[in-house]
Parts: structure tokens; C-alpha cells; sequence
């Protein structure tokens, strides 16, 4: 493996707005308030800006294509906007561009943004095309016209077929993850979700896709987050508690798990393999004893439940033990979406990787909003990405700490 | 020797009748699923007619309907490439008229007697009448297909008559979404009592026959009551010469619906039979068939009529056949962005994948995927593909979600996703299905169906559905 960007990139300051159904605002009113949040972290200047990444899915209700809504909403001086794109993955690809535009010594400092506006559809759902398009005229033409839930859904029914949990025990177990995201929500002034759900009331809510249910699935938000990225060496210079970047990774699906049945169905292969190449990059061997927190992907609560085996916290098959232990609530071992996570905090696809940076970041400072979600004395936190569906996706895990 | 060679039948799984709320008349119907047309059930016909026989000696297709999905562009080349027909063969609509499935046939067996080849013929039909008209309680679906050809002929063709009748008995015009038809007397003693009888007879003297000198007699008609009428007006025994045109089970399917009965008789047939047949329509076509030792040693490819006769699900309402067939709506459970049409230059890319549902089976490491893979998902080897047809294959359900936002008219939609035997993988969604008995491990075959339709594009789709 090379040698990695471990501990050669720092943030030096961050932003995030309010995330939820922000009716009044458009994507540029989003960019800017995460944008000057982050300058006024670092306490920086716009001239010192020597690159910028900004990150949407959605261009036709966020930002539109390229990088010139950004230039021009933020009046940025003649200086390169990429604009990137990934899934759900894409605000983790803005901040992996920043870390890489400054470790390559191309700038010494580098914006990055993600930015989403859902809202302005008139969709529930995600505003795709019927199916969730992975693809291009082939999914357009023949895909099943599957949903984000549906898609979800169907490792859910592996998984329980896989360890043998009925329908019962496994919907439980699920109701136990958004639940525990719902209290941690509540406590997050930024949340788009406030409110405490009962796992009773999880359970028996009106079901989506087939063992998801409304809890089961997390919203359809507005918001945007920013981070302002320099090289490692120089980040004392701006702050004294920078928080370093340890690992970024990405994996992409082959495809063979669509194709060619070894795939159980019940894991998702490529968070497994984003994680050990992450682990590897952090120079993390026992991620289970050595992390303190996590901001992991839970668009689908069965999504969370797998990646705590996929990410190697839980043993195969034995998340539910995890769950049922508390080993992931707020005052557990590893708390997982000590902000909400996509369940409350809420998913609009471009800002949520960095936004989920942004809750570590705050947390490793020890600088969150309320003090009853400050997690004690952080040293790693992990963000996870994943887009797609679960056969065929990208996933992003970052690590980043002191 | 010129004849049929093989057939096949399609009776869609779903029903109106007792049970259904909202249902009135006495009598049972076929009623197509929200993804069935024309077409799909051409296909569905076809394929029990074909099996997996070899298409190399098919050099035509005639596909009849009065309901085909395109008014311009052909119907018949896609019922040919879902049916996996070669391409190098000659295609035609038949249409307009009820009698097209019969006129179809009677195009086939003079090509198959110009060629020495066979000639496949499909019928299919899904008319709609006005809601609650005497048409709409004796209007069914369903389809046939008919192979001959002059070898391995099960039932030769010994003679035909056709007669050709101009009048306005029952028409459509290009716009018209309902059956429109003159007064009932007129339309059945004017044409049906006249030019059906008229085909026959001319067709027997011509032979020094009379209807007595048959086994079984295979005849069109608009509804239970005017086929026993015509029976009678025969001089058949209706016990044991007139073949039941199913009319109360399946419902009057148009085109379709002689050839349908005519699957049916020969289902039945003993070698040495001999079978009137007769369809109607702006005239007639009647035809002598006399059947040969070889129906004893002919495959049975696919389903018969008997297995679709038994294999049915009552619709739960009247209100759910009308959404089917955009007669009303119903709310969507919630609001979903349109179906971008779909591109037809894609679409001509990708027929192969699309309509045969083909994949490739890896020349090096022998494994099937779908979609075709030109870098092998098992092995990596590349370009060694070969075409596999996974159309035929049985499968079994590897996960599956009853997925309630999905867009369908016939909510939830179960999205699938299948492991096949011998190999591959699909994600597809499962069609003619109860969700109660819907289990991971379940045994499922393909079936062509529609996918969606965007400006004026029928976009067709292979689904799964359970072995019945």
C-alpha cells in the first residue's frame, strides 16, 4: 500500500448549517452560512483560499453542473471550483479533494463544501428517476423500478434469513438502532428530527418496503456543511486544536455481487473493504477497542445494523448482541450518530459526509453545541458514506482525530 | 403436407368474477395484469408454443390483434425478438378485424406451403368495452400461438374457405377507447348467423361433408348463449362434438379466442381426428384439420389451457380492473417524479438483453451473468462472452421487498432478486403474485411483461413470477 495520507492534512475550521425542510432558503443561502461558519473557525480570509471543492448530487434542484454557482455565490477570487460527485459519498470526495489539493502542495489551503437542497421537488422520496439509478440506459430501461427503501429492505429480509431472526426479533433489532438515533437527535439543535421515538412505536409503524418501516428510514433534508483543509504542518499556525485527517477511503461494487451469487445479501461488501483499507491507512488494528465514535451511513436502519460487522466492530451475525448491550448509545463503547445520524440529522446527499465530519470534529474539540451529547475525551472518529443500493454502490469511511 | 405443428395457449392468472366486489354478471373473465398487453401475452403464447425447441426453421411471424399496443410501428417484430425468433424472417401485423387471428393462420399455412418452412402465428386480445355493457361482462384476455409448418405436422390442413362481409356490426374507430355496435339482433342475424354458417358450408360441399363427419368442431363466438344457438343452427351434438369455447371462464378474447379453443381440442386430440374450425369477423374463415399419429409423439412445451383453467386469482374488485385499465385512478401513496422515456436508440442497443432477456455465459470459466458482461464478473476474462438466453431458466427468490412506494398500479411492488439455476443473478420485480406466499427460497420462472409506456413508447421488461 503507499504510505497514505495519515496525519499530512488538518481542518482548521468548519461549518454546518441547521439541516431539515428549509422552505426559505436555497442552495446558495445553504453554501454561504456553512462557507462563512467555517471561515470564522479558522479565522482565515477568502484570499487565502487557494482551491475549492463543492459537492451536490442533485445539480438540477441544488447548485446546477460545474463549479460557477459556487465561484459566483461566494465570490471567490479567480480561483478552481470543482465541483465533484459521488452518491452519497459525495461531500466525504470534497474533502478528500481538499486533502489531497494541500498535501500535494498544489495550495496551501482548500475549501470544501457540500450542499443540498431536496425540498424543492415536491418529492418525499429522493427526486430520481422511480428506480434508484446506478446506472446508466440499461437501469433506465430495465431497472425493477426499485425505491431507496425497497432496495434496503431486501438485505433486511436477508439478513434476518441469514441469522435466523424472525421477523419480530429483527424489526426489533432495527427499532433499537432508530430509536437510540432519535434520543441523540433529540439533543441536537441542528437536527432536522427532535423528537424521542419509542422502539414500540418503531416497530409499529405503517411499513415502507417490507420490513422497513417509517423509522426505519431516515428523511429527505435540506442543509449544507464546509470545511477549511491546510497542510498538517502548518495548522497550529491557525488553531491549537486542529483535528487530523487519518485515512480517507473509497470502494466501488465490482458489480459481481449483482451478477454472481456468493453474495449473502446480508453485509455490504464494500464498507468492509473501505474499512480495512481506512483501518490500515489510520495504522488502527483493533478498531473495536481503538475508536471513540462514529457518524455512520443510516439512510436504512438495517444499514447501520450491517455496517457495525462490516466495519468490524460486531462479530458476523452478532450486532443485535451490540445493539442490545448499548455498546452504540451515547454512553456506550463506540457511540454511532452521536448527532442524529442520517435518521435525524437528516440526508441531503452532497453536505451529509462532511456534515458528519463536522459533528468528530466538534467532538474531538470537545465543542459540541450541547453538552449532553459531548462524548469524553475522543481520540478517533469515523465517518461512513455509502451510495447506491446495497448490491451495487460506493462507500467512503474517513478517520480523522487528534 | 401442410398443418399445425405445435400450439400453445395464455390465459392471464387473474379473473373478474363471483368473489369480486363489484363484479355482476354470472360468468367468469380473464382480465389482463396491469403489465400485460398484446404483446406480452403473444409472447407468453408463443413461448408455451415453442419451448425450447429450435426457431432455426421459423421464417415468418404474423402476429393479430385488434388491441395491439402500436397502431403504427410493428407489433409483430417485438413479439418475435421476446419470442427469440431469429431476426432474418418475415414479420406482419394482422389486425382490425376479429377474424385476424384466423386470417393470420390461414397467411401462415399458405407461407408454409410456398416455403417448406414454418410460420408461427400469435393472437391476442384485451378489449374494453364500455364499464358495465353486456360487452364488458363477456369481454376476456388471452392469447394463442399456432406453429405449422410441413413436417412433424400434428394436424393437417386439409382444406379452407374463407368469405369476406362488409357491415358495421362491431367497430372501434382510431380514437375510440370503447367497443361501439349496432342493434344485438342486427349484429348477430346479419353477420354472425350468416357469415359463419356461409364459410362452413361452402367449405363442406366443396369436401361432400357435413358437419356430422367431425370429431370435434371449433367455433367462434361472441358470447355462451350465441354458441349454442349456432350449434344448434350446425347440427352439432353438442355433447360430444362441440369443443367448449370457454366463455364463461376466460370470456370472449377478440382475436384470440378461436385459436384459443382450437389449443384447446387439440390438447385432446386423438390421431385420426378430424376438427372444424371457423372464426368470424367482417365474414369468415373456416378450415378442415384431420389429426396425425404425431400428436402422440409431439412435446407438450409449455403450459396447457387445462393448467391455465386452474390457475387463477380472483380480482378483489371491479374498482381494481378499472385502474388497470385507466379507466380510473388512485392515488399513489405518495407523489413520484414521471418515468423518463426511454431512449429508442438505447433501446435499440440493448434488444438482445431487453426483449430475449440474454446474458452471456463466460467462455473461460463456463458461469451465465446477466446483464451480458464483456469482462467476466466470476473469472475476468474478457471478451469471451457467449449470448444465454436466461428467459427459460427457473430460479429461485434470493430476497425480496414488498415495497409500497414503488411505483405500480398494482401496489405493493415486490422487487426481487433471483438466483437462477445453473447459474447468474437478476434484480427484478415479481409479477401475478400473492404477497402472503412470498418467501425467501421460492421457485419462480420468467415472463415477459410491460414495463412502463412514455410517450407512446411500450417499454418491456422481463419480471419474474411463481411456478404455478
Amino acid at each position: 500500500m503507499a504510505e497514505g495520507i495519515k496525519n499530512k492534512a488538518a481542518i482548521i475550521g468548519m461549518g454546518c448549517t441547521k439541516f431539515g425542510e428549509l422552505w426559505d432558503k436555497g442552495a446558495e443561502d445553504l453554501m454561504i452560512d456553512a462557507y462563512l461558519e467555517a471561515m470564522a473557525d479558522a479565522g482565515i480570509e477568502k484570499k487565502d483560499i487557494g482551491a475549492v471543492w463543492c459537492g451536490t448530487h442533485y445539480e438540477e434542484v441544488s447548485v446546477g453542473k460545474g463549479g460557477i454557482t459556487v465561484a459566483t455565490t461566494l465570490k471567490l477570487p479567480f480561483i478552481p471550483v470543482t465541483r465533484t460527485e459521488n452518491f452519497c459519498t459525495t461531500g466525504t470526495e470534497t474533502l478528500r479533494g481538499a486533502v489531497y489539493g494541500v498535501v500535494s502542495g498544489a495550495c496551501d489551503i482548500a475549501l470544501c463544501i457540500g450542499v443540498e437542497k431536496l425540498k424543492d421537488t415536491g418529492y418525499g422520496g429522493l427526486p430520481e428517476n422511480a428506480n434508484v439509478s446506478t446506472g446508466g440506459t440499461r437501469d433506465r430501461l430495465t431497472g425493477p423500478n426499485r425505491t431507496g427503501p425497497g432496495s434496503f429492505a431486501m438485505m433486511a429480509v436477508r439478513y434476518f434469513n441469514k441469522y435466523n431472526l424472525t421477523p419480530q426479533e429483527g424489526k426489533r433489532a432495527l427499532a433499537m438502532i432508530s430509536s437510540k438515533s432519535h434520543h441523540n437527535g433529540s439533543l441536537n439543535p441542528k437536527a432536522h428530527l427532535r423528537k424521542e421515538v419509542s422502539v414500540e412505536a418503531i416497530m409499529n409503524a405503517p411499513i415502507i418496503a417490507w420490513p422497513l418501516g417509517l423509522f426505519d428510514c431516515c428523511g429527505v433534508s435540506d442543509g449544507a456543511a464546509a470545511a477549511i483543509v491546510v497542510r498538517a504542518d502548518m495548522a497550529k499556525n491557525f488553531r491549537k486544536d486542529p483535528v487530523y485527517v487519518k485515512a480517507l477511503q473509497i470502494a466501488l461494487s465490482s458489480g459481481e455481487e449483482v451478477m454472481y451469487t456468493d453474495w449473502d445479501g446480508a453485509h455490504v461488501e464494500t464498507t468492509y473493504r473501505a474499512a480495512q483499507q481506512a483501518y490500515k491507512e489510520a495504522g488502527i488494528t483493533n478498531p473495536r477497542e481503538e475508536l471513540s465514535m462514529m457518524e455512520t451511513h443510516d439512510c436504512f436502519s438495517i444499514n447501520e445494523l450491517t455496517q457495525y460487522e462490516d466495519l468490524a466492530i460486531s462479530p458476523r451475525g452478532h450486532a443485535k448482541d451490540d445493539i442490545e448491550a448499548g455498546f452504540f448509545n451515547l454512553d456506550g463503547k463506540i457511540p454511532n450518530q452521536p448527532s442524529g445520524g442520517l435518521k435525524c440529522f437528516g440526508h441531503p446527499i452532497g453536505a451529509s459526509g462532511l456534515r458528519m465530519v463536522y459533528e468528530m470534529y466538534k467532538q474531538l474539540q470537545g465543542k459540541v453545541d450541547n453538552p449532553a451529547r459531548q462524548i469524553k475525551n475522543p481520540k478517533y472518529g469515523l465517518t461512513h458514506n455509502m451510495g447506491g443500493v446495497p448490491n451495487k454502490n460506493i462507500v467512503s469511511v474517513a478517520i480523522v482525530g487528534l | 403436407m401442410v398443418g399445425i405443428v405445435s400450439y400453445g395457449a395464455y390465459v392471464p392468472w387473474y379473473r373478474l368474477g363471483p368473489g369480486s366486489v363489484g363484479w355482476t354478471a354470472k360468468g367468469e373473465k380473464a382480465v389482463a395484469n396491469c403489465d400485460e398487453d398484446s404483446i406480452t401475452m403473444s409472447v407468453a403464447a408463443a413461448r408455451n408454443c415453442l419451448g425450447d425447441s429450435s426457431r432455426k426453421d421459423i421464417v415468418a411471424l404474423y402476429f393479430a390483434s385488434t388491441t395491439a399496443p402500436y397502431i403504427e410501428k410493428s407489433n409483430a417484430s417485438v413479439v418475435a425478438v421476446a419470442s427469440d425468433l431469429a431476426s432474418d424472417i418475415f414479420t406482419a401485423d394482422f389486425g382490425s378485424s376479429l377474424k385476424s387471428g384466423t386470417s393470420a393462420l390461414k397467411a401462415a399455412l399458405d407461407a408454409a406451403r410456398a416455403s417448406n418452412k414454418q410460420a408461427l402465428v400469435t393472437a391476442a386480445d384485451m378489449r374494453t368495452a364500455q364499464p358495465r355493457s353486456s360487452m364488458d361482462e363477456t369481454f376476456g384476455d388471452g392469447a394463442a400461438a399456432i406453429l405449422v409448418g410441413s413436417s412433424n405436422v400434428i394436424a393437417e390442413c386439409e382444406d379452407s374457405c374463407s368469405v369476406s362481409h362488409e357491415m358495421l356490426d362491431i367497430w372501434r374507430d382510431a380514437g375510440d377507447k370503447f367497443e361501439r355496435s349496432w342493434e344485438d339482433r342486427f349484429v348477430i342475424e346479419e353477420g354472425y348467423q350468416k357469415s359463419l354458417p356461409l364459410a362452413i358450408s361452402t367449405l363442406l360441399k366443396k369436401h361432400n361433408l357435413t358437419p356430422k363427419d367431425f370429431n370435434k368442431v371449433v367455433f367462434y363466438a361472441p358470447e355462451a348463449r350465441r354458441h349454442t344457438e349456432m350449434a344448434k343452427k350446425l347440427g352439432l351434438d353438442p355433447k360430444t362434438q362441440v369443443q367448449d369455447p370457454m366463455l364463461n371462464l376466460v370470456g370472449n378474447t377478440g382475436a384470440a379466442s378461436a385459436l384459443m379453443t382450437l389449443t384447446a381440442a387439440l390438447e385432446d386430440a386423438k390421431p385420426g381426428d378430424r376438427i372444424l374450425f371457423a372464426g368470424y369477423g367482417d365474414g369468415a374463415d373456416a378450415f378442415m384439420f384431420k389429426v396425425t399419429k404425431e400428436i402422440e409423439t409431439a412435446r407438450k412445451p409449455g403450459k396447457t389451457m387445462k393448467d391455465y383453467l386452474k390457475s387463477k386469482k380472483m380480482l378483489p374488485d371491479y374498482e381494481t380492473y378499472m385502474v388497470w385499465r385507466g379507466l380510473i385512478s388512485r392515488a399513489a401513496p405518495s407523489r413520484r417524479p414521471p418515468f423518463r422515456t426511454p431512449s429508442p436508440s438505447a433501446m435499440l442497443r440493448e434488444v438482445d438483453k431487453n426483449l430475449r432477456f440474454q446474458g452471456t455465459k463466460c467462455g473461460a470459466c463456463g458461469y451465465p451473468q446477466y446483464p451480458p458482461q464483456t469482462v467476466c464478473t466470476k473469472c475476468q476474462a474478457k471478451g469471451q462472452g457467449q449470448p444465454y438466453s436466461f428467459a427459460d431458466k427457473k430460479a429461485t427468490v434470493f430476497t425480496y421487498t414488498l415495497d409500497t412506494m414503488a411505483p405500480t398500479l398494482d401496489p405493493p411492488m415486490v422487487v426481487t432478486a433471483i438466483n437462477f439455476e445453473g447459474g447468474g443473478r437478476a434484480f427484478t420485480t415479481m409479477t401475478d403474485r400473492d404477497t402472503k406466499d412470498i418467501k425467501v427460497g421460492m421457485p419462480v420462472e420468467m415472463t415477459f411483461r410491460q414495463f412502463y409506456v412514455s410517450e407512446g413508447i411500450h417499454n418491456y421488461i422481463w419480471r419474474c413470477m411463481p411456478v404455478r
